[in-house]
């Protein structure tokens, strides 16, 4: 059966520039055989969702390193919800205090992986999650 | 043969490797170390530092055979400086013990400042949160959720006034990590100083200012890179006329390194940035040795101790070398290449965090054999939060032991002379000037940023680094090898959300009580001479003292320059 490759967008909402994480990841997904397409720095969380939008992503990956993500990655579930793609699994990465994932997976955020996390289980979990998805849908 | 290459039968060579030694490492090698290798093998194939250069099993003689004392070494505080830039380094005077400090208000930040200062640190350094860093007001919707984050908030100089209450700004030295808007925040510091009734030229510090490297690394640019260059001279300029204790530029390796670059991208890539910063200098008609002896450096000290400490002082030789050679630099200061050091921040683990502590331990050890004017040492829990107060403590403390209990501070460059650092010092120069030597061709720093050279460098560098720990190449204590299960920290610096309400709350009021006639006035101002060719310092000093905010300031500047959008390229 022929199925479409797993459609990634790697994302950094807010004004950090550290991006060496976020293009790890999306070079470690591409060579995993995902389409991952990249925003760049300094989006907004409107502009990611319309980005998620207009690439037809299965999963939205988000980056941050400067303390923000409570506020944006939330807002960022919202703008996708708002654009009726609240089926993307959204995950996060970066500087993000354990005390904090409890919200951020309350607010809509599937998972969150810490600094340290081989490439190859971000790999592995999202290719997990989209295939339960597609059983449970 | 060795004994004479410069031509000059007075110098003094390094020991020549005498047949004497080869023989007898030839005979070494077939009696001793055969039979040993034969019934154990050594741990790897191949043993490299970091950046990929091969180490050999034993240094010896043989290794510094081309290397002549006084041309490649020199006595320190004598050119090529590869021994450090004073004479006694630090047994005149400690390196400045800077740590990297700001969060929250202003009002915050200061209380830190003052609790560093009562700790015996020497010398202040401001981080500023990143609507700060790009030019935004902290009302700005950009700005949401980030206000009073990685850093400080500063909106106008009235926040800057709140930063240094009490702080008198003629006896201490601050450093300020800030480059887009430098410009701004600099005119902010000496209006500050003015109101404490300090001249300018009493003024010390450094203004990162370093703005290719933000386009590479970091992140935080305003504009593209020929008004951001220009922007950048305007202070060097500025400072080489009416602030000559104040360092004009940092220019920066860290950023690059926490990007993932190894250590001899990190010297290639700073000192390419340099030239060019030169060079900018030189177009404005500036002589060199007006404005080289206050560039000043910054790079990262990460965990392969050797090639570290040979790192500084190649980086040390080949920018005396360029500058004397290249830029015909005449004042010795202008040769010394001066730098301040922060250990990796990337080297860092979220894994067993109190292990951080001896790595900063080592890198800091690394950063003083190599001879480092200042350094900041992180805490051990950046890799999940912001630094707590103790951990603040204890990174401070690590300088403070090395400084007074070690005993490296005793001597100058200690491991001066050391097979293995010669060697590695040598090889570490000739890979960065291989380099520099590309990026000249390809036109310079600005045009191999412009075509991608450097991103894609830092970028393969940052991929295959993260390769060799995924396929165990390469060890991280607790991440990749002798894990365990941890409970989450506890104790963890946490902002005050309610910074970003009171920061707004701040802006009405100023916009409420300044006079706005006068506010309008200053930024036509600036905006005429932004059109025009005029150093642009003055003009945002008059906006600063007429109390325009730093949003205000940029947003005029972005007018006529334009923003710069990175391609979001992998």
């Amino acid at each position: 059966m022929q199925e479409r490759p797993i459609r990634v967008l790697i994302a950094k909402p807010g004004l950090d520039g550290h991006d060496r994480g976020a293009k790890v990841v999306a070079r470690a997904l591409r060579d995993a055989g995902m389409e991952v397409i990249y925003t760049g720095i300094r989006q907004t969380p409107a502009q990611i969702a319309a980005s998620a939008l207009q690439e037809d992503v299965d999963v939205v990956g988000l980056s941050s390193l400067s303390g923000a993500h409570r506020t944006l990655f939330p807002r960022v579930v919202e703008c996708l919800r708002e654009k009726g793609l609240g089926d993307v699994l959204v995950i996060g990465g970066g500087i993000i205090p354990a005390g904090d994932v409890p919200a951020l997976k309350a607010a809509g955020v599937a998972e969150v992986f810490g600094p340290g996390t081989p490439t190859s289980v971000v790999v592995e979990y999202i290719r997990r999650e989209l295939e339960k998805r597609r059983k449970a849908g | 043969m060795a004994e004479d290459q410069s031509g000059e039968g007075e110098k003094v060579g390094f020991p020549a490797p005498d047949t004497d030694v080869v023989a007898a490492r030839q005979q070494w090698e077939e009696q001793v170390l055969g039979p040993v290798l034969k019934r154990y093998p050594e741990r790897q194939a191949r043993f490299a530092t970091m950046s990929g250069l091969a180490l050999d099993r034993v240094y010896t003689p043989e290794h510094t055979a081309g290397l002549l004392y006084l041309r490649d070494l020199g006595f320190p505080g004598q050119y090529p400086f590869t021994r450090g830039v004073q004479p006694t380094m630090y047994r005149g005077r400690h390196w400045t013990m800077r740590q990297y400090a700001g969060y929250g208000s202003a009002e915050e930040t200061n209380r830190r400042f003052r609790y560093l200062l009562e700790q015996g640190q020497t010398g202040l350094s401001v981080a500023f949160d990143l609507p700060t860093q790009v030019g935004y007001d902290s009302d700005h919707p950009m700005a949401e959720g980030e206000v009073g984050r990685v850093g400080v908030a500063i909106d106008s100089v009235e926040d800057m006034d709140a930063l240094f209450a009490g702080i008198p700004l003629g006896r201490v030295s601050t450093s300020m990590t800030i480059n887009a808007p430098a410009a701004v925040l600099l005119a902010m510091y000496q209006v500050v100083g003015e109101r404490q009734g300090v001249e300018p030229t009493r003024l010390q510090g450094t203004v990162q200012n370093d703005i290719l490297k933000e386009y590479v690394a970091r992140g935080t640019y305003i504009f593209p890179p020929g008004p951001s260059l220009r922007l950048v001279t305007d202070v060097i300029e500025y400072c080489s006329r009416h602030l000559p204790d104040w360092n004009s530029i940092s220019i920066s390796g860290y950023h690059m390194r926490e990007a993932g670059c190894t250590a001899v991208q990190e010297i290639a890539f700073t000192l390419a940035n340099a030239i060019c910063y030169v060079e900018s200098a030189r177009e404005r008609g500036l002589e060199v040795d007006s404005f080289a002896p206050r560039l000043s450096f910054f790079f990262n000290c990460h965990i392969d101790f050797l090639e570290e400490v040979a790192k500084f002082r190649a980086a040390r030789r080949l920018w005396a070398r360029i500058m004397k050679e290249r830029f015909g630099a005449k004042d010795p200061r202008s040769l010394m290449l001066r730098f301040h050091t922060q250990t990796a921040g990337c080297s860092l683990t979220a894994q067993q965090p109190e292990n951080n502590v001896v790595r900063v331990a080592l890198q800091a050890l690394a950063a003083v054999l190599g001879g480092t004017q200042s350094l900041h040492t992180n805490s051990m829990d950046e890799a999940l939060a912001l630094p707590s107060e103790k951990a603040v403590r204890i990174a401070l403390r690590t300088q403070q032991i090395i400084a007074y209990e070690s005993g490296v501070a005793s001597t100058v460059d200690p491991l001066g002379g050391s097979y293995c650092i010669e060697s590695l010092t040598t090889r570490i120069e000739e890979a960065a000037e291989d380099y520099i030597r590309r990026i000249d061709d390809m036109g310079g720093a600005v045009k191999a940023i412009e075509g991608g050279f450097i991103q894609k460098e830092i970028h393969e560098a940052a991929y295959r680094y993260q390769m060799e720990v995924e396929r165990r190449e390469r060890i991280v204590v607790g991440v990749n090898a002798f894990q365990e299960e941890e409970e989450p920290p506890a104790g963890l610096l946490e902002v005050d959300p309610g910074v970003a309400e009171r920061q707004r709350a701040k802006l009405e009021r100023l916009r409420r009580e300044r006079d706005e006639d006068a506010c309008h006035r200053a930024l036509d101002d600036l905006e005429r001479a932004a059109r025009g060719t005029a150093n642009l310092v003055p003009p945002v000093l008059e906006a600063v003292r007429a109390r325009c905010t730093l949003g205000e300031i940029c947003d005029t500047l972005r007018r006529v320059f334009g923003e710069y959008r990175a391609p979001g390229e992998i």
